[in-house]
């Protein structure tokens, strides 16, 4: 169900999700999270798909915010979808003139009590998210250096503004490389002595897996830039020979270990719904991120 | 030279940080091979869940399945099945990359149990895979097969060398062996059984799968008991009335007649599933989370499982008969297809324990399970006491049973909360509310299914989940004396298909002053 308020209230949209819960027999109560979305119009309907499909694991009450131009009157005008096949609520709130500057004042009565608070900028990083009125309601805050035209410059302009419960995208699309990574040294593969990492070359991923991996083994590693796409390969230097995770295609890696045969494992790059999932499985802030992306930023400014 | 042990090596990984929780662990290099591929189970779920692994990037690089069955398949038949079944009961998105890559690693091994020539074909196939797709040596047996056969098969394992792994890259790969219920039919059945895999495997690398405790709830009473303030301290006798487990089906037996008949409900669902429930729901504390610990906890509870001291009047058994079920009109027990008339096999046991603790002493476990109820359903329902004193008049509380805590295990996984609440108005009148919390509507179609969970524990060589041989022992100890009584007793009661099940069930809570919830 759909219902459209035009220049209406928090006070007005509360009462009417309190009417939709009462009318369908309380599909709130299984709502573990606030999913704040920090949109544009451009972005706004893949962002809330996404967020309903992650929402399946992890049933929230979605308020996307869109603001519009902060000149002209102030006015607020919401869409409210519930029940519409997938669990919790979505809340689209269109802010526009000076009340855009002010979300935080329209989100925070929308928010379901007892219940933690995400916020997401699937497009425009904020210099310091935590720095934010609608990211200092959160204990999670998501951005996406990607979006941005210089993603590493981003990163690192991240790394000085970051503060626990920040992350990022590209740390989240590194995830299978990396288990499949730890996977391959809980086998034993002898001390690693340096390593590359090869992807196309705006990929801030690739530069945070080779800032982790450098400083989880004490080692060297080189960034190289290759056709993509995505990250192509990894290779680790080791005493008995070259380790390598090659996937030229997106989709198929071979893993090769000296002296053994070719493995081939799957290992697709994953939709944004799936990197949302992931991000909102843990809230607690990821210290592992934290420290992989200040060694990054520090690699970048020794190397200018 | 001392080889390095997996957990070892884990430790040693500079990749792995404790903090680090995005990163799985992902099983190592290894293959599976399953025995009775062309049944029931193997297409439904087991061939579907290894495809989901598969999916979630939690199978290892290389990773191969061999299937062996009587079939005249060739590695493209059985492919073949693979795919279809898949296609059919996957829970997450087809992607054909992923199928590409488990399709690469699938084999198939025809012959009969009894042939040596089948089982050599079997170890070079698989030595075959470890040249080719580097699967290491480390090989998981599932055998998805009758028990009569597993004697057979463990011995083949052993004669053609697969059951004893040799040293491979400087590590000692793994052989573990899968076996699902039922553990035997009796104490002495389960013993024998164990003797055979013993004989071939060390007790470590059998895992005993029982699905429901792969099953998210399941997992979820052990967080909500000991990882909450809130119900520990009332989690006994002071404050606990009684517990009801139940497993209700509303299906007959299907064609499980040969199977069914003269194992009954009470070996088939009492014996493993609401012994391993009530163990769960009566346990002490664990140390931690260890299997050793978990092991350990539950096998004190068992031992302290009490029998009535008079089982005709403790344990209640029935038969469905004619009726209708659900708007359907089905047939009754004994004229099912393969059942004979004279049958005196049980489709419903009911049975009161106790529990010899200085938690439970007074509190009775009330077990049931039956075929042909009026719903599917299986739920732990923590009864408690009244209070003490009610400060309102008698009539304001005539609708106010007792409260409740019901963890609902399937379908509609979750937990219900029961207690008075005031109905609005002039009046005081207070009357029973739920409170809900709906785990298994929101999250079931993300969460994996309790196969893929115990599949991925033996791959990793995780062994909480799977009960050993001393509880399937101490499980066959308590149900044994009633089986005998029940042997000496003729015929079950008959109970209508969609009924909740027979007269004397109900006469067995009656005696106590109490009730069955609804099913």
């Amino acid at each position: 169900m759909i219902e459209d308020l035009t220049d209406t209230t928090a006070g007005e949209i509360r009462a009417r999700l309190a009417r939709a819960r009462d009318q369908q027999g309380g599909p709130t109560t299984g709502v573990v999270l606030n999913l704040i979305i920090m949109t544009d119009e451009s972005r706004q309907h893949d962002a809330v798909r996404a967020a309903s499909q992650a929402g399946r694991a992890h049933p929230s009450r979605v308020l996307g915010v869109i603001t519009r131009d902060a000149g002209g009157d102030s006015r607020l005008d919401a869409e409210i979808r519930t029940g519409d096949g997938a669990p919790g609520q979505t809340v689209l709130l269109r802010l526009h003139g000076l009340m855009s500057l002010h979300a935080d004042s329209v989100v925070a009565p929308l928010l379901v009590p007892d219940t933690p608070v995400v916020t997401w900028w699937p497009g425009t990083v904020p210099p310091v998210p935590s720095a934010e009125p609608v990211g200092a309601l959160a204990q999670r805050r998501i951005t996406d250096a990607v979006s941005a035209g210089t993603p590493a410059e981003t990163l690192v302009a991240l790394a000085a503004a970051y503060k626990p419960g920040d992350t990022d995208f590209s740390w989240t699309r590194a995830t299978p490389w990396r288990s499949l990574l730890a996977a391959t040294l809980d086998g034993g593969v002898g001390t690693v002595t340096g390593g590359v990492v090869a992807a196309e070359e705006h990929n801030p991923s690739a530069d945070l897996l080779a800032a982790w991996l450098g400083r989880r083994l004490g080692a060297p590693f080189r960034r190289d830039v290759s056709g993509g796409p995505g990250i192509t390969s990894v290779t680790l230097l080791t005493e008995d020979g070259e380790v390598t995770i090659s996937r030229p295609d997106g989709r198929n890696a071979t893993l090769s270990l000296p002296g053994q045969p070719d493995r081939h494992v799957a290992l697709h790059r994953r939709e944004t719904a799936d990197l949302l999932a992931e991000e909102l499985r843990a809230l607690y802030p990821d210290e592992v991120y934290g420290e992989t992306l200040a060694a990054m930023a520090a690699s970048r400014t020794e190397r200018r | 030279m001392t080889v390095p042990t997996e957990a070892a090596l884990i430790a040693a990984n500079p990749l792995r940080d404790p903090r680090d929780r995005r990163i799985p662990r992902l099983a190592g290099p290894c293959a599976v091979v399953m025995f009775g591929v062309t049944g029931d189970l193997a297409r439904k779920k087991l061939l579907p869940a290894l495809y989901d692994l598969a999916n979630r990037g939690l199978l290892p690089p290389g990773f191969s399945l061999v299937g062996f069955a009587r079939r005249d398949w060739t590695d493209e038949d059985f492919d073949r099945q693979v795919y279809d079944a898949v296609r059919a009961h996957a829970r997450t998105p087809f992607r054909d990359a992923v199928w590409r890559q488990l399709s690469e690693g699938i084999r198939f091994v025809r012959g009969e149990f009894a042939e040596d020539e089948a089982f050599d074909n079997l170890a070079a196939t698989l030595a075959k895979l470890d040249r080719e797709r580097g699967t290491g040596g480390n090989y998981a047996f599932y055998l998805s097969v009758p028990p009569r056969a597993f004697p057979e098969v463990v011995g083949q394992l052993k004669r053609s060398g697969l059951s004893t792994p040799q040293p491979e890259h400087g590590r000692m790969p793994w052989r573990r062996v899968v076996i699902e219920k039922p553990f035997g039919h009796d104490l002495a059945s389960a013993r024998e059984l164990n003797r055979t895999l013993d004989s071939v495997f060390p007790a470590s690398a059998v895992f005993r799968i029982d699905h429901y405790l792969g099953k998210e709830t399941v997992q979820n009473l052990l967080a909500l008991r000991f990882a909450n303030e809130l119900f520990e301290p009332i989690w006994n006798r002071g404050y606990v009335d009684h517990v009801q487990i139940t497993m209700a089906e509303d299906i007959g037996i299907g064609g499980r007649a040969g199977y069914y008949d003269g194992i009954g409900a009470a070996r088939d669902v009492i014996q493993n599933h609401l012994l391993q429930l009530l163990a769960l729901t009566a346990m002490e504390e664990p140390v931690s989370f260890a299997a050793e610990s978990l092991r350990a906890e539950k096998q004190k509870v068992l031992s302290a499982v009490k029998l009535p001291d008079n089982l005709a009047l403790g344990t209640a058994r029935g038969q469905y008969s004619a009726g209708w079920q659900g708007g359907i009109e089905v047939i009754g027990f004994l004229e099912e297809d393969g059942i004979p008339a004279s049958s005196t096999t049980e489709t419903y046991a009911a049975v009161r324990l106790d529990i010899d603790t200085r938690r439970w002493a007074g509190v009775p476990f009330y077990l049931r399970t039956g075929k042909r109820l009026p719903t599917r359903m299986t739920e732990i329902a923590v009864m408690f006491q009244r209070a003490p004193h009610l400060p309102f008049a008698a009539t304001d509380t005539q609708e106010l049973g007792q409260n409740a805590l019901v963890i609902r295990v399937q379908p509609d996984e979750g937990v219900t909360l029961r207690f008075g609440s005031k109905v609005p108005g002039s009046a005081m009148e207070v009357r029973d509310v739920n409170m809900d919390f709906a785990y298994g509507e929101s999250f079931t179609e993300a969460s994996p299914e309790a196969y893929e969970r115990l599949l991925l524990d033996v791959l990793i060589g995780d062994p909480p989940l799977f009960p050993r041989q001393e509880e399937v022992e101490l499980s066959w100890q308590i149900l044994d004396p009633i089986e005998n009584f029940w042997a000496s007793q003729g015929k079950p009661e008959q109970y209508p298909a969609g009924s909740a099940g027979p007269p004397g069930a109900d006469e067995l809570m009656a005696r106590d002053g109490r009730a069955w919830r609804r099913i």
